[in-house]
């Protein structure tokens, strides 16, 4: 009902604005509001949406402040480098998890065995890896392919027979929480040589100091290149775009805030290597989904599957890639499950690692109802989860609150993007 | 009554069929239809329900080809196999549903499956393509980087009808482009189709709606059962002679209702004259 700053409906009294002649060629319709132009603006606009229902991610920002106030409040460790650092850590496996359940939610599917997919995967590349004695490469890839392999597979079946992926999936969990024990041929537990390079990565390298700050500079400075130079082709094009102060304001907020991060996190270990590791993976995953052909494919999809495929789309090779993008980050997730706890045993992907995963993409603003929602949902969302999760276990309490707790913040979430649905709906913008 | 309008018959049409038949099992959907579309020229197809409208859109758009017959493009003999080899040949159909996906924005609906520079997308040029496109059409669109779920329906519409467009047709096949509009936006599309006309484009427009027909069709095809059942100059036909064409008779349900209601308000407005005279007036 009021969307008066940037609304895409018609704002009434646009206030007549004359000299239209220097406007650029989207920003002719008398109908629209004018751009928003600072930061303080363009916050305001984007609560905006949100009354109307396109959340993004402000669900999740208002979650981790509050959790971390919260977690912060009783027990004052929560917020300290050393506990921050190892959240950093923990995260990455759960997190990689959730990325491959963005990329099964866009396209309007569901894949419930993720968690025993990383199950499989971490028993496989541990038994290749010690048992067989064979060179870490091996185990590696026999694991990422078992991730290709199952999501192909489920996407035949998808595809073919027209079995909806929720079943497909749900057998697939019982399935290979079935072959998980019997790779592991009856031990409890298959441990890593804690010098290995796996252990080391998702427990002891940290990102030296300097590269850590540089990587932040690169990172706002690559920021501000790239939006800038797409506004000057915006403009050269004769569109409108924002303007540069806005867009070096933007940068700058990213440097200041990636480099207190930073120093917060130096002052005990550091920045972890598999963090980074983490955040490249989703910025791959984010400019193949916003920035190529398939990646709107993958949109169009889960929008409308019908009007892609009359737009030439093969809809059921989209379907198979995002099952098998999903099998496969879940099997690189449970090599990374497996390093962190040097150590696959038979529980390792069981009990809340698939909600916990699909948890953090729905947190993050990936809709359950397809064609909505961004890589870096993947990110903030698990960095919630996992946030729950760290706290609950300083608190001391055992898994029985965790999963009540976790239970209860999936069941938000998914009402959120319910009821953001229905918000969608009611402004026209479903 | 069914005139036959050749005085194009110098100029090869862009899109003739001859004796276009089509069977689903025992079932004769089509059976030797004759169409030719000029350009720059707006055909509209009308018919009861069953008629072979939507069956006729099919076989145009490559959907269901044709069981017997030819169709000529630019007087050569085609084959219309498959949606890809009707684009190919220029002939771009929109759908009744329209085929939008509502969470994506304007452009990128409008470019889906063509994108500039699929690895690395352009989108500026897409977006200024696309304004370069509606400007042509005079459309307005506020915005084109809201998703189409915000659109209202003569917008969709005229989203889809540019959509057609990119592909550079020289026909364009509108399957209800006016079914569940508003008045305002109904005249919106009947514009978009004017401009269409005006573009050189032969276009071919599927209606129920006589008012729409008569007020930009050039002519009217009109079937019935499957068959070709008379050819109107839009201009000069009643709707009373296609109606009946429609429905098969001059004696039918229809007209027997219009002609029960009409001495019935002309009753109200003159009620001095005398009754005899009231059945002539039209």
């Amino acid at each position: 009902m009021t969307q008066h700053v940037a609304a895409p409906t018609p704002a009434e009294g646009a206030e007549g604005r004359e000299g239209r002649e220097g406007t650029a060629l989207d920003r002719e319709d008398e109908r629209l509001a004018a751009p928003p132009q600072t930061l303080t603006e363009s916050l305001r606009a984007s609560l905006s949406r949100a009354r109307g229902g396109d959340l993004g991610v402000i669900p999740v920002v208002a979650g981790i402040v509050v959790i971390w106030s919260v977690f912060q409040i009783l027990n004052p460790v929560f917020l300290s480098s050393t506990n921050l650092v190892n959240l950093a850590f923990d995260l990455v496996p759960v997190g990689m998890i959730a990325l491959g359940i963005v990329w099964v939610l866009l396209v309007g599917q569901i894949d419930l065995s993720v968690g025993s997919v990383s199950g499989v995967s971490a028993a496989l590349m541990a038994t290749i890896l010690v048992l067989d004695e064979r060179p870490l490469v091996v185990a590696l890839a026999a694991s990422i392919a078992l991730g290709v392999a199952v999501g192909w597979v489920y996407g035949q079946i998808f595809n073919r027979a027209g079995v909806p992926s929720f079943v497909v999936s749900l057998a697939g969990l019982l399935a290979l929480l079935g072959v998980q024990l019997w790779i592991l041929r009856g031990q409890n537990a298959i441990n890593l040589d804690f010098d290995s390079t796996l252990v080391s990565f998702a427990q002891l390298w940290f990102v030296p100091a300097p590269l850590a700050y540089a990587l932040t500079v690169v990172a706002a400075g690559g920021l501000l290149a790239v939006s800038a130079s797409r506004a000057r082709r915006r403009r050269a094009a004769g569109l409108s775009a924002p303007s540069v102060r806005y867009l070096a304001t933007r940068s700058a907020l990213l440097l200041v805030v990636l480099a207190f991060a930073v120093s917060y996190l130096e002052r005990t270990r550091g920045v972890p290597w598999m963090f980074v590791f983490f955040v490249a993976v989703v910025l791959v995953m984010h400019y193949v989904l916003a920035r190529t052909a398939f990646g709107r494919s993958v949109y169009a999809v889960g929008g409308n599957a019908e009007a892609a495929r009359r737009a030439g789309i093969d809809v059921r090779r989209v379907y198979t890639t995002a099952f098998v993008m999903c099998s496969t980050l879940a099997a690189l997730g449970g090599v990374l499950a497996a390093s962190r706890l040097a150590a696959a045993n038979q529980s390792t992907g069981t009990a809340d690692v698939n909600l916990n995963a699909i948890a953090a993409a729905v947190i993050g603003g990936v809709s359950l109802f397809g064609g909505r929602g961004t890589a870096f949902a993947a990110l903030l969302g698990i960095i919630v989860i996992q946030s729950i999760s760290s706290g609950l276990t300083l608190l001391n309490l055992d898994s029985s609150f965790r999963f009540m707790v976790t239970g209860v913040v999936l069941l938000l979430a998914v009402a959120l993007d319910s009821l953001a649905r229905r918000s969608r709906l009611a402004h026209g913008r479903a | 009554m069914a005139v036959r309008d050749r005085d194009r018959a110098g100029i090869a049409p862009l899109l003739s069929m001859q004796g276009i038949s089509k069977t689903f099992g025992a079932v004769s959907a089509l059976t030797e239809i004759d169409l030719d579309v000029h350009a720059g020229e707006v055909v509209a197809i009308v018919g009861d329900n069953g008629a072979g409208k939507s069956t006729l859109v099919k076989v145009l758009a490559g959907v269901h080809p044709a069981t017997r017959g030819r169709i000529l493009v630019d007087g050569e003999e085609v084959t219309l196999g498959s949606p890809s080899a009707a684009q190919a040949l220029g002939i771009a159909t929109v759908f009744q549903d329209l085929a939008l996906c509502e969470n994506l924005d304007v452009t990128a609906n409008l470019f889906l499956g063509h994108e500039i520079a699929p690895l690395a997308l352009d989108e500026v040029a897409m977006e200024v393509r696309a304004w370069e496109l509606l400007r042509e059409l005079s459309a307005r669109l506020p915005q084109l980087t809201v998703p189409v779920a915000s659109l209202s329906g003569g917008q969709r519409q005229t989203v889809a009808i540019a959509r057609s467009l990119l592909g550079d047709p020289r026909v364009i096949v509108l399957d209800e482009p006016t079914a569940a509009l508003g008045v305002a936006q109904t005249a919106e599309v009947l514009n978009l189709v004017e401009r269409l006309r005006e573009r050189g484009l032969g276009v071919v427009m599927i209606s129920h709606n006589m008012e729409d027909v008569r007020a930009v069709a050039d002519r009217v095809v009109v079937l019935r059962l499957g068959r070709n059942n008379g050819e109107f100059d839009a201009q000069r036909a009643s709707s009373e002679e296609i109606v009946a064409a429609i429905t098969g008779a001059s004696d039918n349900v229809v007209s027997r209702r219009s002609a029960r209601r009409r001495p019935e308000t002309g009753r109200i407005e003159t009620s001095a004259e005398p009754a005899d005279e009231r059945g002539d007036q039209r």
